[in-house]
């Protein structure tokens, strides 16, 4: 490695100010700090620092996102399979294989896409290249269906990171969670790529060697027209053998996601719970008073229906855009829970509420959060009154 | 016993380094300094010059702002140079010891038969008056102000901090002394604060005139600054005085004796010490004969104080004027090829996400390395883990940044100092510089107030 340091230090000197490529030292500097880890020490303040940085942040969470892509890939090649040929059985390899070849290049594009976008604004502005995108970047395609077509991935990556992030200021300043951005804008600009029963199994808005009567209908569309009893057996949904968007299927996948990221202290369990909490409280509400069949599916199944979980776990905990305080963080979570099923079994036209649920309560942190330190404020005021009085 | 507060939220990072409790005598120290960086809000006017004879406790210069309070030499000899930093702000006055050791007399008496003025008075003619310092600010008292409390902690909760039961031993009678000079300073209570996890030494339990409080739990329990949250929070317009111990035993020397006398014991620490010791030394003595010869090879960083709080000085530089702890510690100049990737078996991290966790005994030698870039904020909830007061931190830091004077009170900035700060600096995984922003925010609202 010291011959890698000593060329990247014998180059160094092209990219700073001054330099021939003086253009390129936002680029620069990201690899380089990529590849090493800066020897830069604490000059004021607290003289040792905790290993922690914002790199390794974001690579547990990608970690923790894993399980679900490789669920995914698997899944998409399992599910075309499934449309296409079902009397012929293929090994998981050959599934994972099918869906690798689909799913890898959506990730490549998000990515290069996202990244690039990322590298000039941080060229322009003279700032470090943030390290957010590594996860947005990994979130976009997991929330597509596979059909999506790449250009679009690249649109509404574009969209997110500029409109939802670049100009708010960067990571750390957004409202809106990139990668639901993202999905937000694919789902209203172009919804016949992104709702329905035939865009979640490859090849099925084609059309071609389907099999005869198959239905790609996801089981939360199913519930939501009232077809209850097509709704697979709730270890498939839990296991994740369902339609879907490529990373959300599978409940276990994102609970050992949610391990990962509640283990190494990376994730909020605080708002992981709360959203459950409040989607189990949703659907029992929902439940005291069924009238009709959506109403009365039992309120867990609900979690693991949908994007519920992926939702709750990896994009309602993004610390950016949901409350700050310990306490907002549990009536953010519990906010989202509540709206997530309200909206998927009130309003059939967007059956998938976790989505809209998520955004809008990143709307609303902020408030939640002046809110909490409100209280704190009204009680320092108090204790100076009783104080003075 | 009485109410015992336990600190919850905090954090004790494990050190390699802790002192051996053994107290040997420092060999004499050729130089000696008073570094008027010590105290915030100075503006310093020299009253000695290069060449002028001192005794111990002749003045050395004085703040404008405050022209009672004068600082004094803590050793005879000679003002050998006067260093100065940017825009010629002065660093340190330095004074060649003579190893005569010349006290100037102040005249020895007993505090509980003296009026406040003329306690106040004797203080500050000794120069012993800057070791009284006050909240919100944290700057030296202000001898006009009546606090409403005094608080002292009796023992300190920073990383491989000295146990101040071993270095009172046998100081009753002066601890007492200063305790009773500083009783007429206040119409309300002294707190004395001890540790409940093992019993404080007789020095601090039999003191009279105190109301001793037990605390307990992590670092910051021992800062100043969190007892006075939990006992006598401090709002818009209230004065708290502090004083550390050592201190309170200098001030009991000054009636009991009538001499300015700050010796004090320290601890040697950190990885990089051969022998991490206790040591007889006195405030403001060069370092260099206790660490030259006793540290280990490489670059290292010597810092006066504990590594959350301490500054920066180097290998013969002079102890500063609150800190009774030396640490060594290596510095971090190094790169490190992918380091946020590997597993990170000897890295320490509040957050499980190195490896290191699996060794929950293990002390560790942690270096000056940033470990990562200054970054804009994007995880939350990580500073209210180590942070005991009831207190927004990030909300406060933000408020700070904006130059939101109104919103800064509202928040507490009052109630707080950078040393409360320190564990927030140290875990936050963008970097971000907390203690400065929260001294800048201090000296903000000091100016805008006064």
């Amino acid at each position: 490695m010291n011959a890698l340091r000593k060329y990247i230090n014998k180059i160094k000197p092209h990219f700073e100010k001054g330099g021939k490529y003086e253009k390129l030292q936002s680029t620069f500097e990201a690899f380089e700090t990529l590849l090493f880890v800066p020897n830069k020490v604490t000059t004021q303040g607290t003289h040792i620092r905790d290993a922690m940085d914002m790199k390794r942040t974001m690579i547990i969470v990608v970690i923790a996102m894993v399980p679900a892509i490789l669920f995914g890939m698997w899944n998409v090649g399992y599910q075309h399979h499934m449309a296409t040929n079902p009397e012929v059985t293929i090994t998981i390899l050959q599934s994972f294989w099918e869906g690798f070849k689909l799913v890898f290049p959506i990730i490549v594009v998000s990515y290069v896409t996202g990244l690039a976008i990322e590298f000039i604004f941080a060229q322009v502005r003279g700032h470090e290249v943030n390290e957010g995108f590594l996860v947005s970047g990994m979130l976009i395609p997991l929330v597509v269906p596979v059909d999506v077509p790449l250009w679009m991935v690249a649109v509404a990556t574009a969209f997110a990171v500029i409109i939802g992030k670049e100009v708010f200021g960067g990571t750390g300043m957004n409202i809106l969670n990139p990668a639901l951005t993202a999905r937000a804008f694919l789902f209203f600009a172009y919804p016949a790529y992104m709702s329905g029963n035939d865009v979640w199994i490859h090849g099925l808005m084609k059309g071609e060697n389907i099999v005869d009567g198959f239905s790609g209908a996801t089981p939360l569309a199913q519930a939501a027209e009232g077809n209850v009893e097509a709704m697979p057996p709730v270890q498939d949904m839990f296991f994740g053998m369902i339609p879907g968007s490529i990373g959300e299927t599978s409940t276990l996948a994102v609970l050992i996601g949610a391990a990962i990221l509640l283990y190494t202290g990376v994730g909020s369990w605080r708002i992981m719970f709360s959203t459950f909490a409040g989607g189990l409280i949703m659907g029992l509400i929902f439940n005291a008073f069924a009238v009709n069949e959506f109403m009365s599916i039992p309120a867990w199944e609900h979690l693991f229906l949908g994007g519920f979980a992926f939702g709750a776990v990896y994009m309602a905990t993004d610390p950016v855009t949901a409350a700050q305080t310990n306490k907002g963080k549990y009536i953010y979570g519990f906010l989202i829970g509540i709206l997530a099923i309200l909206i998927r079994v009130v309003n059939p036209a967007y059956p998938e509420g976790v989505m809209l649920a998520i955004l809008l309560m990143n709307v609303f942190a902020p408030l939640i959060d002046h809110y909490v330190v409100e209280g704190n404020i009204k009680k320092r005021l108090k204790r100076a009154k009783v104080k003075a009085a | 016993m009485s109410k015992v507060f336990t600190i919850k939220r905090g954090l004790d990072i494990p050190l390699k380094g802790k002192a051996e409790k053994v107290i040997k005598k420092a060999s004499d120290s050729q130089y000696y300094a008073v570094k008027p960086i010590d105290f915030h809000g100075m503006r310093t006017k020299l009253v000695s010059k290069v060449g002028d004879k001192v005794k111990v406790g002749t003045p050395l210069f004085y703040n404008k702002l405050q022209p009672s309070v004068q600082f004094t030499s803590p050793v005879s000899g000679e003002v050998v140079s006067v260093n100065r930093g940017e825009r010629r702000k002065i660093l340190e006055v330095v004074i060649e010891n003579d190893q005569k050791y010349n006290y100037e007399d102040f005249g020895a008496q007993d505090p509980s038969q003296l009026e406040r003025e003329h306690i106040i008075e004797k203080v500050l003619q000794s120069g012993l008056w800057p070791v009284i310092r006050q909240r919100p600010y944290s700057t030296v008292a202000n001898p006009e102000d009546k606090p409403k409390s005094i608080f002292i902690s009796a023992f300190d909760s920073a990383p491989l901090a000295p146990d101040y039961d071993l270095i009172v031993k046998g100081e009753n009678q002066n601890f007492q002394k200063g305790i009773n000079a500083l009783k007429k300073l206040t119409e309300g209570t002294i707190h004395l604060n001890v540790n409940a996890d093992y019993p404080p030494s007789e020095v601090f339990t039999k003191a009279k005139g105190v109301q001793l409080n037990h605390f307990t739990g992590p670092h910051p329990s021992g800062n100043v600054g969190v007892q006075i949250n939990k006992l006598d929070p401090i709002n818009q317009g209230d004065v708290v005085w502090y004083v550390y111990p050592q201190d309170v035993i200098a001030i009991g020397r000054l009636f009991d004796k009538g001499i300015y006398d700050v010796s004090k014991v320290i601890a040697l620490t950190g990885s990089e010490v051969k022998k991490p010791l206790y040591y007889r030394f006195v405030k403001g003595a060069s370092i260099k004969s206790i660490v030259e010869g006793n540290v280990k090879e490489g670059e290292l960083r010597y810092i006066s104080g504990n590594v959350l709080t301490g500054k920066k000085i180097n290998s013969e530089g002079y102890l500063g004027y609150f800190d009774d702890q030396v640490t060594v510690i290596p510095e971090g100049k190094y790169y490190e090829f992918l380091g946020w990737a590997k597993p990170g078996f000897k890295k320490y991290s509040t957050s499980r996400s190195f490896w290191s966790w699996l060794q929950t005994s293990k002390r560790y030698r942690i270096d000056t390395n940033l470990k990562g870039g200054e970054r804009a904020y994007v995880v939350s909830g990580e500073y209210e883990k180590v942070f005991p007061m009831n207190i927004y931190p990030v909300q406060l830091i933000k408020a700070i940044l904006i130059e939101d004077i109104e919103l800064m009170e509202k928040l507490g900035i009052y109630e707080v100092d950078e040393e409360d700060f320190a564990l927030c600096e140290f875990i936050c995984t963008s970097k971000t510089p907390v203690q400065s922003i929260v001294r800048r925010g201090l000296d903000l609202m000091r100016e805008e107030m006064s």
